[in-house]
């Protein structure tokens, strides 16, 4: 039975492979051989996780850690290169591969306008994200992960970056990379201070021994658990490390619905969920989890009201929701916040692919003010991202209702302030959904007549990857059906406890009031509909052209945060850069070299003069010294 | 004879063959001074050897022989040394009909 699951290896390897092929041989690929390669390595990546998935979800599995070789044997500290394999992992090599395949299609027509080692270029990153990424899901201990991590970061500054001969998207790439390095700092040192504390890295023994009564103080689980949630913060885009991701929108759109919402993003989520005995086990941590996740959600969507850039939108409304997930994992909704970056990972990469098939209909215009009317040419993609709008903004029976719904359930349990909060998002996020959508494929047209003219579906490798998502983002939420619509059906919940189970034990989860449940399911879903029929009525008719003013233009400035960061973090670092290369580089540190450089050359000047050729004057000067050594002996022993 | 009377010797032999290379220019007469250094302290040895061996001399003839072997030694290598130096000297006097050791500068700049 477990001769599938000793294969796991070959999970990432194929990408890898697939990134090696595809990149070295970029000058003598043609596009098709590199989407069939790009494209394939990461299908046989998907099936090999559906074998694994069937294994996994048989009853009685018990986690098994694959073991490959030695990685780090330093005196008692062993870190070795093993994968996990257990529900958790699982469900995420699902989710990494089948969307990653479904968007590598998708890609295989959006980027055809590419010259030939261009296109190879983009596979050859997008593998080498997929890699990264099953790594980071894979491994066993938080040294494998930590590679992962770095490995997704890389990737994502080089897809930010691919058109890198656009200045501004190179410095978008460096300000992901950057950002996204603070959080990793935090992380090391959590890390490092795991070693210190457990004497190792592995995830269960990490477990085990915390969980063990008295073992660790909660002082320290406190101040490891919020480093690593600092590391979450810059990979997963929370308050105050969240600015890169709407600038990662420079990437291609499938690399944005790819990495900068459906899998690469979620990592600090899984990182957590993978912690999550841990967390239990520092409720401060956890409060700060919460309400920071919630303090993003919010903030995210309200500045996505005012934003007028297809793909900005729903790079702030990923924030928004990646503050859903936190907010779930600082409430104890271990199970929640998986979920929703399931049901997540379908819509928001279907509204990501939407919106690229839009900006390819529409020859890479992405304002929407400039849209308008789009539903009678682009059947399909319309559909789709009507179903995507639906799922997001948590209409029922659409997938991100019962994620959504399970988030909130459990802040309410909480602390009812947090469900307020969280239905006030909710209901900013499907008027902001719904004014999206409503300014992009209702109305008139707004375009140029020449866009008019060229106004068309795309190619079938967009559109069938569009429907894909669209019947999961449908179908996706009925693994986790709640307790109060029917009781035991919550399939997800069963499949994923063994992984919380640590965390459930501690904390075991109240037994629901049904009517309550009820009562909030149907205060969710009545504010979702009202946001969503109010945006819908309203910017159909009339859409949104002017330039915001007042509170509006603070929201589409982004209440500026950019501008705040750079004011007391980038501008003072500036100065003191300047500060230290025009004083302390140029007058201290090259007054010493050169003073060192002058010393030796006016020395030996001086001492040249002594070489005078006179065979008498060198004799004269051994004898000086011979009776020099004799006198010096004479006066210093005894 | 008391031990100092061989060391002052030597040392006076010693000085003046110092002496001697530092003050003169001409090549052969440096070389003489430097065998007189050599021979000082080959003097000193021989003197300083004896000396040590003083006691054992009347049961032992051969007491502090080694001492008095290693001036052969200084004996060899200073001839080696002549056999050396006057052919250098006798080269020099062939390219620039000269013996004076401040000729040998061309080496210089």
């Amino acid at each position: 039975m477990n001769n599938v699951i000793s294969l796991v290896w070959l999970i990432p390897v194929l990408p890898l492979a697939g990134f090696l092929v595809c990149g070295l041989l970029r000058r003598h690929l043609s596009k098709s051989l590199t989407g069939v390669i790009g494209s394939g390595v990461i299908l046989a990546s998907f099936i090999l996780s559906l074998l694994i998935f069937g294994q996994v979800r048989q009853e009685g599995f018990q986690a098994v850690v694959v073991r490959l070789f030695d990685f780090i044997s330093v005196g008692k500290l062993s870190i070795s290169f093993a994968f996990q394999v257990d529900p958790l992992s699982a469900l995420f090599l699902l989710i990494i591969t089948g969307v990653g395949f479904l968007i590598h299609v998708y890609s295989t027509a959006y980027m055809h306008e590419e010259t030939a080692p261009d296109f190879a270029r983009y596979f050859a990153y997008l593998n080498l994200f997929v890699f990264s990424m099953l790594l980071l899901v894979l491994g066993s201990n938080y040294v494998i992960m930590f590679i992962g991590w770095e490995g997704v970061g890389l990737c994502s500054y080089l897809l930010i970056g691919y058109w890198f001969k656009n200045i501004e998207y190179g410095a978008a790439a460096r300000k992901a990379f950057i950002m996204n390095r603070i959080g990793d700092l935090g992380f090391l040192i959590a890390i490092f201070w795991m070693i210190s504390q457990f004497g190792t890295t592995n995830f269960i023994e990490i477990f085990t021994k915390a969980a063990m009564p008295k073992a660790v103080s909660t002082g320290v689980l406190t101040g490891i658990t919020l480093l690593l949630f600092v590391g979450a913060t810059g990979k997963s885009a929370q308050i105050p490390l969240y600015t890169w991701l709407p600038d990662a929108m420079a990437g291609p759109t499938p690399v944005s619905a790819l990495i900068h919402a459906a899998t690469m993003v979620t990592a600090g989520i899984y990182m957590i969920a993978r912690s999550n005995i841990l967390y239990t086990l520092a409720p401060v941590t956890q409060t700060v989890v919460a309400v920071i996740g919630l303090a993003t959600a919010l903030l995210a969507a309200t500045i996505a009201l005012k934003q007028n850039d297809i793909k900005k939108v729903l790079a702030y409304s990923t924030v928004s929701q990646l503050g859903y997930m936190f907010l779930g994992l600082g409430v104890g909704a271990y199970t929640g916040a998986v979920f929703h970056v399931m049901t997540h990972a379908f819509f928001k990469a279907l509204l990501f692919l939407g919106a690229g098939s839009v900006i390819h209909a529409m020859h890479h215009e992405q304002d929407i003010r400039k849209m308008g009317g789009l539903k009678k040419h682009l059947f399909w993609t319309h559909l789709t991202f009507l179903i995507a709008c639906l799922a997001i903004a948590g209409i029922p029976p659409f997938a991100g209702f019962f994620s959504k719904d399970e988030i909130l359930s459990a802040a309410y349990e909480k602390n009812p302030v947090y469900y307020a909060v969280g239905v006030f998002t909710a209901l900013l996020t499907a008027f902001y959904m719904f004014r999206l959508y409503a300014t992009t494929f209702l109305g008139k047209f707004r375009g140029t007549h020449e866009q008019a003219h060229h106004l068309h579906e795309s190619p079938s490798a967009m559109v069938i990857p569009l429907v894909v998502l669209a019947v999961l983002s449908v179908v996706a939420g009925f693994v986790g059906i709640p307790a109060a619509i029917a009781p035991d059906a919550h399939w997800l919940g069963h499949f994923l406890a063994p992984v919380f189970e640590g965390s459930t034990r501690l904390h075991p989860a109240a037994e629901a009031d049904k009517k309550l449940e009820w009562g909030l399911m149907g205060i969710s879903v009545g504010v979702a509909a009202l946001g969503m029929i109010y945006a819908w009525s309203r910017f159909s008719r009339k859409p949104d052209l002017e330039e915001a003013q007042g509170f509006g233009k603070v929201l589409a400035d982004k209440w500026y945060v950019d501008e705040l960061y750079d004011a007391i973090i980038v501008k003072p670092i500036n100065a003191l850069g300047r500060f230290f290369n025009s004083f302390v580089e140029k007058s201290v540190i090259d007054g010493i070299v050169n003073g060192v450089g002058r010393l030796v050359q006016y020395g030996g000047r001086q001492i040249r003069l002594l070489q005078s050729g006179l065979v008498g004057g060198y004799v004269l000067l051994m004898v000086i010294g011979i009776l020099a050594l004799f006198l010096v002996e004479l006066f210093t022993k005894k | 004879m008391p031990i100092n009377y061989y060391i002052f010797l030597s040392v006076a032999l010693f000085c003046i063959g110092v002496s001697g290379v530092l003050t003169r220019r001409n090549a052969i007469i440096i070389f003489m001074c430097v065998e007189l250094m050599l021979n000082a302290v080959n003097l000193l040895l021989v003197a300083f050897s004896k000396m040590h061996h003083h006691a054992q001399a009347a049961t032992n003839p051969n007491a502090g022989i080694d001492g008095q072997l290693f001036v052969f030694f200084i004996m060899v290598v200073a001839a080696a040394e002549v056999s050396v130096g006057l052919a250098i000297i006798v080269m020099m006097y062939r390219n620039t009909h000269s013996i004076d050791v401040n000729f040998l500068n061309r080496l210089k700049n």
